[in-house]
């Protein structure tokens, strides 16, 4: 695309022929004001509160759609923009259920900025009651269609992101409300529960099920133990989500947790570790099975780590289920480990342990919930909140975590490995599972510059690597040397969709998959800070890998509670106990 | 007075006008339609030849002819007419255009309420294919072409040409983001025309008589002729054919108008009329014909006409774009307060003004920009407004800039 010359409120002006005139705008920094835009998505058009004025146009026309051509004259700032423009707000506003302080969104809103913006103090339109709030519940995800604008963002996220489609406009005109078919709830059509809708909407239409409330309850509770485990990628968002400058502060998370009062504060990282033990010994189990002993073996195996892709794939692509690795994902195998080993280790009463969860998710509330999730004999994990709820609790506390102390994790199931934090980031789990298995299985470390498996990092949909293995093999993996071990990586689920589909047409052949259902990964999952895109996405990427440089340990088994673990309880990996806490099994669910 | 083109009763057979186009080269049937000036008789009014010329200077090996045969718009039965009477006219005229852009499919979306045409259509599409007018080859011109008749779904907003198609392509009837325009990307992401019933049934009189026949066939600087539906307080209702550019005297006269309060040129979202307008003339310029004039006599209410109008816009938006989504629910809530006296002032008033403009500059289609045109009209024309203020609202004073 080439560079034009435009007039720009006034001022000549150099823009991309072909480029949008918002996006001209924003290059310029001029300001529009947008509602149904987002950078993650397709245009739309629809709430128009981007228009601005061309000559020789009859009309205002919408910023976020019209090119630019050669001599353009735009005015973003005349009193016809302006005025047209605080009449949409004041519309939507007429029509939308604005009880602002007690909406989630509060302060995070992007139609309460414009109304501010536009100094709407008395709406002209309110020819009739506000909507009366309407709160649609599923296991994870709550609508209320009262605050819908109608932006269509969530519907294009469903489907341009997730390709989960399962949300569309049903009806017209005022009738016109975003539902499913037939209007069934979230819970009953094939929803993932990712949460994306979530981190797209403008406004408080949709938000996570609240489970701040039971948190609060245990916590003041004093014949309950409350053990808390912290995902990789909430470190990496907390400080956003807080409103508080970033330096990605693991310690204070920490020590946040403390102060709130719970009464263990352990880490995700910890379980992840011990997935990838437990999932790089599968893979190479799986390997031998199909090259020693000649059985049919589902390959390429498939991480399952992501409870928005284990839904995704029960939906859809349920021919596939043999494929998925066994194991749980890492939330469920702390939950596991933690009302059994933990409380052998502690001394504890497992019956008043309750178990809760900081995720940047929010499928992992459905995950929690899976009926065959209890093999510790108790529910594993009583309680999922996201780091944005976290963030909520930490203000009502009155924790001041900018001038916390840095603090560590309990011991037992606190101790991790940079490994483990870069699951929180796409080729995350690839990478750290190349870092063990190689290992295992050549008694070398994986011949990458400093551990860093480049090619299934970044933000590429799909990402593929080979790592051919060497003529010399460890002790009992003899039959893989000078084999060449293909992976692919796929985040966000129209990605994995197509990987999988390129699969299954015979097109592509691996032998390992790993699949997150969110753009970026967990870093950019759906109980993440709001906004999420691309820029916050890198930043919190940026934030993993400068952790995982940072530790000493970057190697799941070199962490020297995994290897407690082993030796005092699990025994081996995949052996008889680690069968029954730490792997489960899928169900096929209807394709609609 | 009358001028009879397309409903003529001598009529040129059906089947002519595309064996002379066959002989011209493509190109010049479109400078024949360019030049003859005509202006797409669905009521938008852009110029077809340009429209045609467009999607035949797109490269595509597929480019589609549509005819839009979704005649929704309140009181206009014009097209119903011509399909019945005139069904190889149109069809004539779609092979035309298809022959012009290069284009060898062509649908007729037909208005979901006239399921009885569709027989009727299918007859004369026989007749063409029995003739060798339609499919492959025809005339041994090397050139292919056949339609299809698709009915609707019934809805209003379908009438825009991006809804159509996007209702073609069986997802809900809602306007596109414009560009890309049809003539580059329509159907199926093809360079696709959009044609009403009677822009179609046009070209092969164009053809076979020359544009400049055709030009002096209007009235000053308008072309052709056109044809109304005239309905409401009227004593011979029906369809007349006049000259582009005739004056709306001249239909009333036609159709027996006696006693005029008012007269809707365009139907539902075109201009109300009050009856010191009657010299004005039907044209582009100044009262944009789409095809139905309704007469109102003194007996009526227009306030009630008003809300009758607004309850449809509110009825038939597609409910997409926040403009005419929540506009016109809120002009029909105006024209309600109107008739309870709860708008009693022009500082009441001015607001719904405000909208109304803002309808018209941001909404996403024609829809949108053109439903508030009778809530202008009609307050402006019928409603009296007092300077002062009864009702104390807050809004009356000085509530906002």
């Amino acid at each position: 695309m080439h560079s034009v010359t435009v007039n720009i409120n006034g001022k000549e002006c150099n823009a991309r022929e072909g480029s949008t005139i918002l996006m001209a705008c924003k290059e310029l920094g001029i300001d529009v004001p947008t509602l149904c835009y987002h950078p993650d998505l397709s245009i739309a058009g629809n709430c128009r509160v981007c228009v601005v004025e061309v000559e020789g146009w009859k009309t205002l026309v919408p910023a976020c759609v019209t090119p630019i051509t050669p001599n353009m004259v735009v005015r973003t700032d005349s009193t016809k923009v302006r005025k047209t423009r605080k009449l949409l707000v004041e519309l939507i506003l007429a029509n939308h259920h604005n009880n602002c302080p007690e909406c989630e969104r509060n302060g995070n809103c992007e139609l309460q900025d414009l109304a501010e913006r536009y100094n709407i103090r008395f709406n002209r339109f309110q020819t009739d009651e506000k909507p009366e709030s309407s709160v649609q519940v599923s296991s994870a995800i709550m609508r209320d269609n009262s605050k819908c604008i109608m932006c269509t963002r969530c519907v294009r996220t469903c489907e341009e992101l997730q390709s989960v489609a399962v949300i569309k406009s049903v009806g017209r005109s005022s009738e016109i409300h975003i539902g499913t078919f037939d209007d069934k709830g979230l819970g009953d059509v094939a929803c993932t529960q990712c949460g994306q809708c979530i981190n797209h909407c403008p406004t408080g239409a949709l938000y996570e099920k609240d489970e701040t409330v039971p948190v609060w309850a245990a916590l003041e509770d004093p014949e309950k133990i409350v053990i808390v485990q912290t995902a990789p990628a909430v470190r990496v968002g907390l400080e956003e989500a807080l409103g508080l400058p970033i330096d990605h502060h693991t310690g204070k998370m920490a020590a946040a947790l403390r102060r709130l009062g719970f009464n263990r504060v352990l880490d995700t990282d910890f379980s992840a570790d011990l997935t990838i033990i437990e999932e790089g010994h599968e893979l190479l189990f799986r390997l031998k099975d199909a090259l020693v002993e000649k059985k049919e073996v589902p390959l390429p195996m498939i991480t399952s780590c992501s409870p928005g892709w284990i839904k995704f794939i029960e939906h859809k692509h349920n021919d596939l289920l043999d494929n998925l690795s066994t194991c749980k994902s890492p939330q469920q195998m702390f939950g596991a480990i933690a009302k059994t080993y933990l409380c052998d280790k502690e001394g504890f009463d497992p019956a008043k342990i309750v178990s809760v969860s900081v995720m940047p998710c929010t499928a992992k509330k459905f995950e929690k919930d899976r009926p065959e999730m209890n093999d510790s004999g108790f529910k594993d994990v009583d309680y999922v909140i996201t780091t944005r709820e976290l963030a909520r609790m930490i203000k009502e506390a009155g924790i001041d975590f900018d001038h916390l102390p840095v603090e560590k994790f309990d011991r037992f199931m606190g101790d991790s490995t940079g490994a483990a934090v870069i699951f929180g980031a796409t080729g995350g789990v690839m990478e750290a599972a190349l870092r063990t298995a190689y290992e295992i299985a050549t008694g070398e470390e994986i011949p990458f510059k400093g551990l860093n498996v480049l090619p299934v990092r970044g933000f590429k949909g799909i990402k593929e690597a080979s790592v051919l293995l060497p003529d010399e093999m460890a002790e009992g993996w003899e039959f893989l040397a000078g084999v060449t071990l293909k992976v692919a990586v796929a985040h966000g689920l129209a990605n994995a969709d197509k990987l999988l589909k390129a699969v299954k047409a015979g097109e592509a052949e691996y032998h390992f998959i790993e699949i997150m259902a969110c753009p970026g990964g967990c870093l950019g999952g759906g109980g993440q800070p709001i906004p999420t895109d691309m820029e916050k996405r890198m930043e919190r990427m940026r934030a993993i890998y400068a952790e995982d440089e940072s530790l000493p340990l970057r190697k799941s088994h070199e962490n020297p509670e995994i290897q407690l673990l082993y030796a005092e309880y699990l025994k081996e990996p995949l052996g008889h106990k680690s069968h029954h806490l730490l792997h489960t099994k899928y169900t096929k669910r209807d394709r609609f | 007075m009358e001028k009879k083109v397309l409903l003529a009763e001598n009529q040129p057979e059906f089947g002519a006008g595309l064996e002379k186009a066959l002989n011209m080269t493509p190109a010049d049937v479109v400078y024949e339609v360019r030049d003859s000036g005509m202006k797409g008789r669905g009521g938008a009014g852009f110029p077809t030849g340009v429209k045609w010329n467009l999607a035949g200077a797109a490269s595509s090996d597929v480019k589609y002819v549509i005819c839009n045969a979704d005649e929704g718009e309140p009181g206009t039965f014009k097209d119903r007419l011509l399909i019945e009477k005139y069904s190889e006219r149109l069809i004539e005229g779609m092979a035309m255009g298809g022959y012009a852009i290069g284009g060898s499919c062509g649908i007729i979306y037909l208005r979901a309420e006239y399921p009885y045409l569709i027989p009727v259509l299918e007859r004369a599409r026989q007749n063409f294919l029995d003739r060798g007018l339609l499919g492959k080859n025809i005339r041994g011109s090397g050139f292919d072409f056949d339609i299809e008749i698709r009915p609707g779904a019934g809805a209003y907003v379908c009438g825009e040409e991006t809804s159509l198609i996007e209702s073609l392509e069986g997802k809900r009837g809602e306007p596109r983001n414009k560009p890309p325009y049809p003539v580059n990307s329509g159907y199926l992401d093809k360079p696709t025309i959009v044609n009403n019933v009677e822009t179609f049934c046009a070209v092969p009189h164009i053809i076979l008589n020359g544009s400049e026949w055709y030009t002096d066939l209007g009235v000053g600087d308008c072309t052709g002729t056109k044809l109304f539906s005239v309905s409401g307080d009227v004593e011979r209702p029906g369809v007349y054919e006049l000259p582009m550019g005739a004056p709306l005297k001249d239909l009333l006269e036609l159709a027996g108008a006696e006693d005029i309060q008012a007269v809707q040129v365009g139907g539902a979202s075109g201009a109300t009329v009050p009856a010191s307008g009657i010299n004005r003339t039907l044209s582009f310029k100044d009262l944009p014909p789409g095809g139905s004039v309704i007469v109102f006599d003194s007996t009526i209410n227009m306030v009630d006409v008003l809300e009758n109008f607004m309850d449809f816009f509110v009825h038939e938006s597609c409910g997409q774009c926040t403009p005419c989504r929540e506009g016109n629910l809120r002009l029909m809530h105006a024209a309600q307060d109107i008739i309870n006296g709860d708008l009693c002032c022009k500082a009441c008033m001015a607001p719904y003004f405000e909208l109304a403009e803002a309808m018209k500059i941001s909404s996403k289609c024609g829809l949108g920009q053109t439903s508030a045109n009778c809530f202008v009209d009609i307050v402006n024309n019928f409603v009296e407004l007092s300077d002062e203020c009864h009702c104390g609202e807050y809004r009356c004073e000085g509530g906002d800039e």
